[in-house]
């Protein structure tokens, strides 16, 4: 075989085998949606949207508190970890050129890397275990801890996409510093710094391990951030290790609703994010 | 003020380093001197508004020294270009003057400037506030993007105050009529700044540093991102900003230093890679009559 023509075949055989590993990723994420589709999907109905939970052996009922619970305790999360992640974001991108900036970049890579399990322990030994009772707040801050390397270090690349013509141009008008960052930096890169704080977002909605130790889950309405909340992940869980076909039924009806939560989510941060390059 | 300098003076110096051979430094100071004294009547009314003083300074980055020992004086109201091959170290030596120079990582100065007589490195004295009475110009028109036209010209007054601005329509108007902008922007000030022509953008970058009511203004290569047509534009405001202020302009290109400027320093750098100061006088004496054999040389385009 001549030399050109063994290059042609290597190419060929890299390039299927490319698009193999391509067909396969794919499939795997269509057949875990479509699983969830079909399994889900027949559970849902305007009753599992607006109802409570019913006991076993009851039919009917809904998630409406997870739906409500997992709402409350993600916007905790949001409140929690977005503005101590876009400060800290800022001041890695503005300010964070020494090794201070450096340490607090490797311990936010370390925090991303941190089993969510453990971060759920953490958060059930500094709130839960002093409190001395399970709670929405509780399963907000574990949350929130998860969320915080995330928006920090998406905020910080945000931001340093900013040139620094434009930052030297306001300084050059005798602009002080912070409020050189906060008029010129901060319009710049706000359209980024949202979506990755909305990604963060659709990152942790599916989380449960935290919620374990510290939403621990509830069956009631509840609104109060001091009592134990129903969340969707965790409900999810519950109804899937029972042994009732209904709850099983109801199981993959609230896997689905949260699995189209986080999809919407990511889509609005894909929204947002071209809306950036547009202008 | 300390740094007037008279006729007498000047002979002095003049002579002085005629007897002495003249090293480089002293019959660059002659020379000054003897330009002063041409325009001395000038120098005198405004020496307090605009004129700087540059006694030995030196900068650089972490071990690298970009500038070495310069020394010179920028007169008011008169077009100072600042010429050189690339790396001499000109960009540093400008933005040394308002003291940006030190906002990038590892960056150092020595040495004085005066500004009216008062020493801005000088210890207590707050950069930003010398950055209000000095203004910059940059090399691409770098106008905030997130902001309108009018609100780019007013961002400076903004942001350097708590309060609304008195008059700030009025101030926004006349710095663009300043900048020679009024006309072309006057009925879509409400519109982004980016949606305007390189060269517009550039008078807008000026306008927003004029809003600032500064008393030089610097320029790195202001006109180098820009076609002929604008260049000349931009060439034209000079001559008309100098009635008002004193302008200090890096530039690459020999013919612009040439057409715009009063007086002309050239940097070249030596051997360890530092720039220093080779020549300086006036442009007209720079281009038809250099003293220093190297001035000649890169006038004459030999290298560069």
């Amino acid at each position: 075989m001549s030399n050109s023509l063994w290059r042609k075949f290597v190419n060929v055989l890299m390039h299927a085998a490319s698009a193999l590993s391509v067909l396969l990723a794919v499939t795997a994420l269509l057949a875990v949606l479509g699983y969830v589709l079909l399994n889900g999907f027949s559970a849902l109905n305007t009753d599992f949207f607006l109802r409570l939970p019913t006991p076993v052996g009851i039919p009917g009922g809904g998630v409406a508190n997870a739906i409500v619970g997992s709402m409350i305790v993600i916007g905790l999360a949001t409140l929690f970890a977005a503005p101590i992640g876009l400060g800290a974001g800022i001041y890695l991108s503005e300010f964070g050129d020494n090794w201070f900036g450096d340490l607090v970049r490797y311990l936010a890579d370390v925090l991303s890397g941190v089993p969510s399990i453990v971060v759920g322990i953490f958060a059930y030994a500094l709130i839960v275990s002093r409190q001395g009772y399970f709670s929405a707040l509780s399963a907000g801050f574990a949350l929130g801890v998860m969320m915080l390397p995330a928006i920090t270090r998406t905020t910080e690349e945000m931001l340093r996409m900013v040139p620094t013509t434009l930052r030297e141009g306001a300084l050059a008008l005798g602009v002080p510093r912070w409020r050189t960052t906060v008029s010129v930096v901060l319009p710049m890169g706000m359209g980024g710094v949202v979506t990755g704080i909305v990604l963060a977002i659709a990152r942790v909605a599916g989380e449960t391990a935290p919620l374990l130790f510290t939403a621990f889950g509830n069956p009631f309405w509840n609104v109060d951030v001091a009592k134990p909340i129903a969340t969707l992940p965790h409900t999810v869980y519950t109804y899937a290790i029972s042994p009732y076909a209904d709850w099983h039924a109801k199981a993959w009806g609230t896997a689905l609703v949260l699995t189209g939560f986080v999809l919407c989510t990511s889509l609005l941060a894909r929204r947002l994010g071209r809306q950036r390059h547009l202008s | 003020m300390n740094n007037l300098i008279t006729r007498e003076d000047t002979n002095l110096v003049a002579k002085l380093a005629r007897t002495i051979g003249a090293s480089p430094k002293l019959a660059t100071e002659a020379s000054l001197a003897q330009a002063q004294a041409e325009t001395n009547v000038r120098v005198g009314a405004a020496v307090s508004a605009g004129g700087m003083t540059i006694e030995n300074l030196t900068a650089g980055f972490a071990d690298f020294t970009a500038v070495s020992n310069i020394s010179l004086e920028i007169i008011p109201n008169k077009i100072t270009a600042i010429i050189g091959p690339s790396g001499s170290g000109k960009s540093t030596f400008l933005r040394c003057l308002d003291r940006l120079h030190e906002e990038v990582r590892g960056a150092w100065a020595g040495g004085r400037v005066l500004l009216c007589g008062e020493d801005i490195y000088a210890a207590g004295v707050d950069p930003v506030q010398i950055r209000r009475r000095v203004g910059m110009v940059f090399q691409k028109p770098n106008p905030f993007p997130t902001m309108s036209i009018y609100d780019n010209v007013a961002a400076g007054l903004r942001l350097n105050h708590f309060r609304r601005v008195p008059q700030l329509d009025e101030k926004v108007e006349q710095a663009l009529r300043q900048a020679a902008l009024w006309d072309e922007v006057k009925d879509k000030l409400q519109q982004s700044g980016a949606a305007l022509s390189g060269g517009q953008q550039q008078r807008l970058c000026i306008a927003r540093c004029l809003a600032v009511e500064p008393e030089v203004i610097l320029m790195d290569e202001p006109a180098s991102a820009l076609d002929p047509i604008a260049t000349l534009k931009i060439e034209e405001l000079m001559r008309e900003l100098a009635r008002e202020y004193t302008i200090v302009i890096v530039t690459h290109n020999m013919q612009q230093a040439g057409r715009v400027s009063d007086f002309t320093a050239f940097l070249m750098m030596d051997e360890d890679r530092a720039g220093r100061l080779v020549e300086y006088g006036h442009t007209k004496q720079i281009f038809t009559n250099p003293k220093d054999k190297r001035t000649e040389d890169y006038i004459t385009g030999r290298f560069g």
